[in-house]
């Protein structure tokens, strides 16, 4: 008991003092989960309302894929990413093995299934005769689509955020492919894996701390626009 | 007067071999309050979808406004012409005046004092910043109702917009439409199960059965002095179904 | 009432920003070397102390990624790495002879030790040889907790136990594969109170969190090691360029000869000594 209210003491202390080391991994480790996530929203949000507005059927199969992608371990993620970028790998001339770009492309794949799975069921879920009630007012096919995805966008925010927190707090893939590189591709999590590794606990603390700190702003601030959107 | 909305001829809707819609003829006059009435799934809500451009039709031919629907026809243009209000209000999850302005906004027009009259003729003027789910059921589709006026369509379809309703409801809803009818020369095509509301709205009446169109005639004659049995039983309140 | 999604695409489109101007990195060289390798060097504080003298020499980046010996000669198998710094004699050797490298030099030295709780339960303190401590603590059915995850060290644990002439299997419940690395398992073996072996220099560095545990073979320091067996060899080799594109050779092999010179041997010598009282690594190119 003492030793994590030591820790959580030095922890605080070390935030307070912002180490130009621990900046710099909360940078990265934003940028990463930023540009995965922008990314994941720009493709998974269009692609999980087209699926919602399309007829079951036609659905199935699809929606079957992306349901599995939401369970994927994101290890298993990490390792086809791996050996995809690797210099013996089909895609070996990127070069983006042990770079950030390689850690933003595990987490797109992790990332994805989720914000387009989601996505579609928040689109299910709205009623099944707005639609027409729409169209009866004049809109076009893509006033049309942007109507649903307004009416849909509680449960589209929810998916992004979910989405969030599943890459933000994702080590395995990221310490894979990224290789845990100090000033480099040491995120959040991996630093977090390391000190605890090397037993410097107030470290791990520290960063956790933080970690958390971060998830629960970003999904305070979704929640306020959900809110807001609400009503 | 003569003017005709919808020219009707052999028009036929069927889904999967059943037959929906079929209709031998039918006019829509400019301005007209046209009332059909008939029993559950008479097709009744299709012959609508059908007039709104919302399905195409299996077969037979729709003259809009003396042209054609055809595979060229500026479907978007004609739906903008005309609207439905359908029986359960489908509002967004947005305040009344969001709501209100929806078909305003696909055509990218603005009408601030169109919205202020229409809100305060429905009884909603204080409610218009407050979110519309939480309205009563004749509040809703008070809104609903607003929402499609709002647009100034030249063809108002209702599809039994006050069944489930409480008389006071009804009763403003029922003086709004005529007014706007009157007033604006809207062409309406109600469809009810109600012949009182038939009677006291229509300049025609219509019934449907099964798909058909049994009989089409000014309302006195509707109900005093119907062609078909089938009319007299129906008004007579004698059909089962 | 389009707030909500203004908020929502600034929100973004400012992620999104951020992310093209890194600020605050320093003007990264051009130049950057890839340097697969275990966690003992990097985890001990050793690579940080010495490289930045290469970096600077050179002007190139030295990119570590700190993994177990398996997994590094993996990452150097694929030509994901331009040079290596590892400890699996056996493992260096095939990953010569299978044309990975041209060729393999010494760097240095440290030893292994066998610790175990305080209580020592199977009275196995002050063995001369680690195999026999191996093969009471199998009789006693005592706690052993192995790195399990293909390290140098596990790799060294296992010839152990095959000298031994005992072959662990997951049926003996006293046996613990853990699949972790060198912190962690000795964290595990200090809380559970088993053996296990580990680098006498991971071990120098957690002392301070590992009051359970005593050195029970290989005494306070190297030289107190009776058991010959036990030394840790490491070994460094440049990725050969003919079998991956893109491997940085040239850079590679002044790494190497850096490694290997007279100064950075010295360097490797004095490191840990004002810290432990005694290095942590022994240089011996």
């Amino acid at each position: 008991m003492d030793e994590i209210f030591r820790g959580f003491l030095h922890a605080l202390r070390f935030i307070f003092s912002a180490d130009p080391a621990l900046v710099e991994i909360v940078w990265l480790s934003m940028r990463v989960t930023g540009v995965a996530l922008f990314i994941s929203t720009l493709i998974g949000v269009p692609v999980g309302a087209a699926l919602g507005l399309t007829r079951r059927r036609a659905r199935g199969l699809i929606a079957a894929l992306l349901y599995t992608g939401m369970g994927l371990p994101p290890v298993v993620v990490g390792l086809f990413v791996y050996l995809m970028l690797s210099r013996s790998g089909p895609l070996g001339m990127l070069d983006w093995l042990f770079t950030p770009s390689a850690m933003i492309a595990a987490q797109i794949i992790i990332a994805f299934p989720l914000v387009a799975g989601l996505t579609m069921t928040a689109v299910q879920g709205v009623d099944a005769n707005l639609p027409l009630q729409v169209r009866a007012l004049g809109a076009n096919r893509a006033q049309e689509i942007w109507t649903i995805l307004r009416e849909a966008r509680i449960g589209v925010i929810a998916a992004i955020v979910a989405a969030f927190g599943g890459i933000v707090s994702e080590v395995g893939a990221v310490m894979l492919v990224g290789g845990n590189i100090e000033g480099k591709t040491r995120v959040l999590t991996t630093a977090i894996v390391l000190n605890t590794r090397t037993g410097d606990f107030d470290l791990a603390i520290a960063l956790g701390i933080i970690l958390l700190g971060l998830a629960f702003a970003a999904n305070a601030a979704l929640l306020q626009l959900q809110k807001r959107g609400g009503d | 007067m003569a003017e005709l909305v919808y020219r009707i001829r052999g028009l036929k809707k069927e889904y999967a071999d059943r037959v929906v819609v079929d209709i031998e003829q039918l006019d829509i006059h400019t301005g007209e309050f046209l009332v059909i009435v008939g029993p559950s799934g008479a097709g009744k809500s299709t012959l609508l979808r059908l007039l709104n451009f919302l399905e195409p039709p299996t077969s037979g031919e729709i003259y809009f406004q003396d042209q054609l629907l055809g595979a060229s026809s500026p479907l978007l243009e004609w739906r903008r012409r005309v609207t439905t209000v359908f029986q359960r209000p489908i509002l967004l999850r947005a305040r009344v005046r969001e709501n209100i302005v929806l078909g305003l906004s696909f055509r990218d027009e603005r009408a601030d004092d169109r919205i202020e009259k229409i809100l305060a003729r429905v009884g909603l003027s204080a409610f218009a910043q407050q979110p519309a789910h939480k309205l009563s059921g004749g509040e809703l589709q008070r809104v609903a109702l607003a929402r499609a006026l709002v647009i100034n369509p030249s063809v108002l379809l209702l599809d039994e917009p006050t069944a489930n309703l409480d008389p006071y409801n009804v009763g403003m809803i029922e003086e709004i439409v005529r007014e706007h009818n009157r007033a604006q020369r809207t062409t309406v095509v109600l469809v009810t199960h109600n012949i009182f509301q038939a009677r006291r709205l229509g300049t025609r009446v219509g019934l449907m059965l099964g798909g058909r169109l049994i009989e089409v005639n000014a309302t006195n004659a509707f109900f005093n002095s119907a062609s078909d049995p089938r009319t007299a039983a129906f008004v007579r309140g004698e059909m089962i179904y | 009432m389009k707030h909500w999604l203004i908020v929502a695409t600034g929100l973004l489109a400012v992620i999104a920003g951020a992310c093209s101007a890194p600020p605050g990195n320093p003007p990264a060289a051009n130049c950057a070397l890839r340097l697969a390798t275990t966690t003992s060097t990097a985890d001990s504080g050793l690579l940080a102390f010495i490289l930045p003298d290469f970096e600077k020499k050179f002007s190139c980046k030295v990119d570590v990624i700190a993994v177990g010996t398996g997994q590094a000669i993996e990452i150097g198998t694929k030509g994901d790495a331009d040079v290596l710094l590892v400890h699996a004699r056996a493992q260096e050797d095939k990953f010569v002879a299978d044309g990975h490298a041209k060729e393999r030099f010494d760097v240095m030295y440290n030893d292994f030790i066998l610790l175990g709780p305080q209580d020592d339960p199977a009275k196995v303190k002050g063995s001369a040889r680690a195999a026999d401590a191996f093969k009471t603590i199998a009789a006693t059915q005592s706690a052993f907790a192995s790195r399990g995850d293909k390290s140098g060290t596990n790799t060294k644990e296992l010839s152990i136990w095959a000298t031994a002439t005992i072959t662990p299997t997951k049926e003996m419940a006293w046996y613990n594969s853990l699949g972790q690395g060198m912190g962690e398992t000795l964290l595990t073996s200090n809380e559970k109170g088993a053996y296990t072996l580990a680098d006498r220099g991971t071990y120098l560095s957690m002392k301070d969190k590992l009051p359970n545990l005593i050195v029970v073979v290989g005494g306070t320091s190297i030289q107190d090691n009776k058991d010959k067996d036990l030394l840790n060899p490491y070994g460094v080799m440049a990725v050969n360029p003919d079998k991956h594109l893109g491997v940085k050779f040239e850079m590679a092999t002044k790494f190497v000869q850096w490694i290997l010179s007279k100064e950075t041997q010295e360097r490797i010598g004095g490191f840990g000594k004002d810290k432990y009282g005694q290095p942590l690594f022994y240089p011996n190119a």
